[in-house]
């Protein structure tokens, strides 16, 4: 019997038994459908992910001040020395595949506005910040140098700060009080998007020199973030920087790095990890559902060889071989997990669809997530079917005739 | 010329411990051509010698020619190619597949020969209007009564062109009238030059044979022509 035909005999007996299949079908359509949906889910959050980061800027290098080594080998509190302005300016003096620089320092700290307050970040930047970091002002602008030079007291907030100190009231123009300093808010930044994460619009940029001497009373940077001409710049831009810090810092070979650089690229594949792993994690339970549609498949074969044996011994006794009746239910569980993993992919798409709409999250439904799932589904059907398919096969024909 | 040679064959069956043996050394000649029938009272061992003609089991020991080929030590996969090209079977229970028409019916034995569609549907077709069924080709057995199932079935042990037929207890499920229906087509075919070979333990059906040999405790306790023809 060619394979067509073996096909066909298997239509036929799904035909015969339509509610049966159906429901044995339902567990691999739940399994590829859960799987789809959640390997749209990781890779919709996946690609808002690597967006957000990309909105920060592009061929930027952040570079941060190292932590002090309290391991083996033990430096002295005087010669590990955290990043200057000093650092920032000789980097820009001396690096050629650098473009421009934004040194800052930050930290959190409680802003109020009349009678409500916000936990925010505080930022103290140059007025190169909003260029490195390619924010686009909405209201309002961002402060120059002369802001710098005379420490004035003065803000640029972000929409997630406006939206809990403002709500609907227009922000520039009012005084703002940070730590029971006074500041006129000049600028609003436009929304950058956030994630679950990490939210970029949930900060309050200030002169760098009002940040050290009136606020945070301290000189040390916590970070420069750095601006490449290009993207094939970034390793040399790289080498560069280090070159500089690891001379200024008087770091002599058998010395680690008392900073870190590390690159758009870097995080982003950091955040990748993450939602890889989540991802993962999700489809991963639910696969478990599809090897549970499986052993509901070869729960209904079995019932189905034991229903069907004098039909079994029937072929036999016309000429089905061993293998001729191993293949026909093989095949039967194969078209039921088939057929489970169609409508399967179909009710995912449809699924990560309304979960787009219905409760908001971002998905993305990938070609690879659904041959998975199919193929995975596939695999499940033969599994599962090859062990009734062999009882089926190894039916002793006279008792299968229902003789003696 | 001889289509059926089994010497001394002998059939145990293991219950357990115990070993029951079902055939004690047959000896047994068909002639093509002939109609044979089987019989003896339940336990005599005339269902498993229909199994070994049929090659549906292997003796325990003995010879068994069938055609002039040995069969009694073929493979499994051989055994099922003889079934399907040399042997048709007709059951007390008619076999048939439910929820299957009964062209396809027909067919199964053809679908097992590796033969395609059409041609598989022109011979189902033929022979189930020599068995005088042509109209009901796209029932399904549950729709037919007992008479129409069993030549549904007989249809279906002929559409190979089989050297021999072989009839367990063809009328043991149909009324009398029914099942002497039944035998004359049996007759007709052996008319025609079919080789039959009939189990029963009814002595009105086996005198529609030929020939009768009377089994008892597993061997052939004596021969008889049949009265009716």
């Amino acid at each position: 019997m060619d394979a067509i035909e073996g096909v066909r005999v298997a239509l036929d007996a799904i035909r015969a038994h339509k509610m049966r299949s159906f429901l044995t079908m339902l567990g691999i359509i739940v399994g590829v459908a859960a799987v789809i949906a959640m390997l749209a889910l990781g890779e919709g959050a996946r690609r808002q992910v690597e967006q957000s980061i990309k909105s920060l800027g592009t061929n930027l290098l952040y570079v941060r001040p190292g932590s002090v080594r309290r391991g083996a080998v033990r430096l002295g509190a005087g010669t590990v020395r955290n990043l200057t302005l000093e650092d920032a300016e000789a980097i820009r003096a001396e690096c050629p595949s650098v473009a421009d620089l934004a040194p800052y320092i930050g930290a959190g700290a409680q802003v109020k506005y009349g009678n409500r307050n916000w936990s925010t970040y505080i930022v103290g930047a140059t007025p190169e910040y909003e260029a490195v970091n390619s924010l686009r002002i909405e209201m309002g602008s961002f402060f120059d140098l002369t802001a710098v030079r005379t420490k004035a007291r003065i803000a640029v907030i972000g929409k997630t700060v406006v939206e809990n100190l403002f709500g609907d009231e227009d922000p520039v123009g009012r005084i703002i009080r940070i730590n029971r300093v006074a500041f006129t808010v000049v600028g609003v930044v436009a929304e950058r998007g956030g994630t679950h994460w990490f939210d970029p619009d949930d900060m309050v940029i200030i002169p760098i020199s009002t940040a050290m001497f009136r606020l945070f009373g301290r000189d040390r940077l916590s970070g420069i973030n750095v601006k490449v001409w290009s993207e094939d710049r970034m390793k040399q831009a790289m080498v560069e920087v280090e070159d500089v810090l690891r001379r200024r810092h008087r770091l002599d070979e058998s010395k680690e790095n008392d900073f870190t650089i590390r690159s758009q690229m870097d995080i982003m594949s950091v955040y990748g990890e993450t939602a890889r792993t989540m991802t993962f994690l999700l489809a991963g339970i639910a696969g478990v559902s599809l090897i549970v549609g499986g052993i509901g498949i070869m729960n209904i074969m079995l019932v189905s060889v034991a229903e069907r044996t004098r039909e079994i011994g029937t072929r036999i006794a016309v000429g089905a071989r061993r293998i001729d009746i191993l293949s026909q239910f093989v095949v039967e569980s194969v078209v039921i997990g088939l057929a489970g993993g169609v409508i399967g992919v179909a009710v995912g798409i449809v699924g990560a669809q309304l979960l787009n709409s219905l409760a908001g999250w971002n998905t993305a439904v990938s070609a690879q997530g659904i041959a998975l799932a199919f193929g995975f589904a596939a695999g499940v059907g033969t599994f599962f079917g090859i062990y009734p398919a062999r009882k089926a096969s190894r039916l002793d024909p006279i008792s299968a005739l229902g003789y003696e | 010329m001889v289509l059926i040679k089994m010497t001394g064959i002998t059939k145990d069956y293991r219950m357990g411990e115990a070993v029951v043996h079902a055939l004690r050394g047959i000896d047994l000649e068909v002639e093509g051509g002939e109609f044979l029938a089987i019989v003896g009272p339940s336990g005599s061992g005339k269902s498993t010698l229909m199994n070994l003609i049929g090659c549906l089991d292997r003796p325990t020991s003995g010879e068994y020619y069938l055609d002039g080929r040995k069969v009694s030590d073929l493979s499994d996969d051989e055994l099922a190619r003889i079934r399907n090209k040399s042997i048709g079977f007709v059951f007390q229970t008619f076999n048939l597949l439910p929820r299957t028409n009964c062209l396809h019916n027909v067919e199964l034995p053809l679908l097992y020969a590796n033969i395609g569609r059409k041609e598989r549907e022109r011979k189902a077709l033929e022979i189930l209007q020599e068995v005088g069924l042509g109209d009901r080709i796209h029932h399904n057995p549950n729709e037919l009564s007992g008479g129409e199932r069993q030549r549904v079935a007989i249809a279906r042990a002929l559409v190979n062109d089989p050297s021999i037929v072989l009839a367990d207890e063809p009328t043991g499920n149909l009324d009398s009238k029914t099942g002497s229906e039944i035998m004359s087509i049996f007759s007709e075919l052996n008319r025609e030059g079919k080789t039959i070979v009939l189990v029963t333990h009814e002595r009105y059906i086996a005198d529609y044979a030929k020939r009768i040999i009377f089994l008892k405790d597993g061997k052939i306790v004596s021969e008889d022509a049949g009265i009716l023809r």
